[in-house]
């Protein structure tokens, strides 16, 4: 009796597995409500600009500290200084390994390409968008080489950018690969 | 913003207080002008304006900083209830200007790893179902402590949250209509101003109860909240919650953009780096009576404010007027909801003697908001960690001076 109780409730389970998976699927083939355009591939590269740390979103193009100066004197300067000490430069720096802030130019900026990417999409201000491949990553190459992260004349390209390492790559906490909402977390450390 | 020094702030407080007085004054002069009643623009009346005779309860400016932030911050202690009048929201952007987009223009793109990218018009995603939920947002500098025993009010301290019934599209159903691939697990947003300001979100947060909104508080988004489109991520740092959202790339990993990384990263007391706090601790904090306030005599008077945790639901708020010596439960004024801020009230009678008034937050899943003496022991730091760091949730205690003058008592 219990083993026929047990078999019921078995195939019982199997069958509500076996439909919800059917909604699950059903769910993935298609939309559910069909609005919404479907834009063109070229459409979404004109606006796709946001680089990963892999850089592999990154244009052809190249540049180095020493053209960089020229477009940084040029475009930059106004608002940042004519060294690339203004404080706008400084801002959010805060230093690694020692909790009194003293600023240390790129200290929580992971990667180079987050550079590249800001600049890209966000300078100058009085025109954000508007330099060329080359003006953003022979500005970057200046400000990296003012910061002593790489040398006057490094190349920087789609290539080289991804693997300027950063002053303390090594000094965050490891990256979280999914988000846990039910992960419980010591006061301070949020999530 | 982990890069505002205590020096700066006070700088800004300075220059704050004299530009509020500046929109007092403008407001002062402006009501001279129209005398009489009759004489209004009937277009005052198409959109109600508060009482001419008393239309005095604003924002105030925020941290000045080197780039061309906007910051204005809500005046807690003048508003009652929970949801903060869509003209008071705080704003803290860092953008050069807040843009006005036209709506009819506006599109909204998803892409990346998805089955079919699509792009959405503002009339399509009003045809979508729709929901209205009421979330707050908290910047995560908000309550950043100041030294000393300061007039400072809340709205200067903690004014950098407000609460908003927002309506909108689920994210999670726009993101089934693109159909999400399974190598994913984290989306890039992205938003149509001058910096095309850029964060990293969770793909499991984005499911959970992100919101793409068109309206709060019963009407279009406010420019200067993200109109026409404002990605809503509750319970989590205000950050996230992207403005004149525009596009949506479906990835799977952190793009670690500049206002994700090098400009709001803190640090840990060890000296690593964080990158994602993303949510926010349980906090109540008293409103009224509050910092820089003056009590006008003894008597009775009805302890009010506000609490609230990124985890989720409020479970309970005590009030001390003791510095902490003793608390008792407060009444939770209804609705208390998810992700919400939640109203609070306690009878005090005030007989003139030094009192320290000071709320205590429990959340859902029972912690505790602690004093920054408790955060700074479980954090193995000395407080002074705290007025440098961003996601402080301590206790804020008010000391109620003899003279009925009322002042920050935090150390």
């Amino acid at each position: 009796m219990d083993g026929f109780r047990t078999r019921c409730c078995r195939f019982l389970l199997l069958a509500a597995v076996l439909a919800i998976l059917a909604s699950v699927a059903a769910h993935a083939q298609g939309p559910t409500y069909g609005l919404g355009r479907v834009p063109g591939a070229d459409e979404i590269k004109a606006r796709d600009i946001a680089i990963s740390p892999e850089g592999k979103e990154l244009p052809p193009g190249r540049g180095t500290a020493v053209e960089g100066a020229a477009v940084y004197t040029q475009k930059c300067a106004a608002c940042h200084g004519p060294n690339a000490t203004g404080s706008a430069l400084h801002r959010g720096l805060v230093p690694l390994g020692n909790a009194k802030p003293v600023k240390i130019p790129f200290s929580l900026v992971p990667y180079a390409t987050t550079v590249w990417d800001f600049i890209n999409r966000a300078m100058p201000q009085s025109s954000p968008g508007s330099l060329k491949p080359d003006e953003v990553y022979a500005v970057t190459a200046y400000v990296l080489y003012r910061n002593d992260v790489i040398k006057e004349t490094d190349v920087l390209d789609a290539a080289s950018l991804p693997k300027v390492r950063m002053p303390n790559r090594d000094n965050f906490l490891p990256l979280q690969p999914e988000w846990n909402p039910k992960a419980k977390r010591p006061f301070g450390y949020y999530p | 913003m982990g890069s505002h020094t205590t020096s700066k702030r006070r700088q800004f407080l300075t220059s704050g207080v004299g530009l509020a007085g500046l929109v007092m004054g403008a407001v002062r002069s402006l009501r001279g002008q129209t005398a009489a009643p009759a004489a209004r623009p009937k277009d005052l009346l198409a959109y109600g304006q508060p009482s001419l005779l008393d239309n005095t309860i604003r924002r105030a400016p925020g941290a000045g900083t080197p780039l061309a932030d906007t910051a204005l911050m809500t005046p807690l202690q003048d508003l009652d209830g929970i949801i903060t009048p869509s003209g008071l929201h705080f704003l803290m952007d860092h953008v050069k200007g807040i843009p006005d987009l036209d709506a009819s223009k506006h599109r909204l793109l998803l892409h990346g790893m998805v089955d079919r990218p699509l792009e959405f018009t503002l009339d399509e995603l009003r045809r979508l179902p729709s929901v209205s939920r009421i979330h707050f947002l908290e910047c995560n500098a908000n309550s950043r402590p100041l030294r000393g025993a300061n007039g400072e009010s809340v709205q200067l301290v903690h004014g950098r949250t407000s609460c908003s019934e927002w309506t909108g599209v689920m994210l999670s159903v726009l993101l089934k209509e693109c159909g999400v691939k399974k190598e994913a697990s984290w989306i890039v947003a992205e938003g149509n101003e001058n910096n095309k300001y850029t964060m990293s979100i969770p793909l499991g947060k984005a499911l959970e109860d992100t919101l793409v909104a068109y309206a709060q508080n019963g009407e279009p988004v406010r420019p200067h909240q993200g109109y026409p489109l404002r990605l809503v991520v509750p319970g989590w740092e205000a950050i996230r919650s992207v403005k004149w959202l525009t596009r949506i790339n479906v990835v799977d990993r952190p793009y670690m953009a500049w206002h994700e990384s090098g400009n709001n990263a803190d640090t840990r007391p060890d000296g690593k780096g964080l990158w994602f706090r993303f949510e926010l601790g349980p906090k109540a904090i008293i409103t009224r009576p509050s910092g820089g306030q003056t009590l006008p005599g003894h008597g009775f008077y009805e302890i009010t404010g506000l609490a609230w945790s990124g985890r989720g639901v409020v479970r309970k708020v005590d009030v001390s007027i003791d510095g902490g010596r003793t608390y008792k439960e407060a009444e939770l004024q209804q609705p208390v909801l998810r992700h919400a801020h939640t109203r609070f009230r306690f009878p005090w009678k005030w007989n003139g003697e030094e009192a320290v008034l000071q709320a205590r937050c429990t959340d859902e899943r029972g912690e505790v908001q602690p004093t920054i003496l408790e955060a700074a022991k479980t954090m193995g730091v000395s407080p002074d960690y705290f007025y440098d760091a961003d996601h402080f949730n301590g206790i804020q205690p008010w000391k109620v001076n003899t003279d009925g003058r009322i002042q920050n008592a935090l150390l």
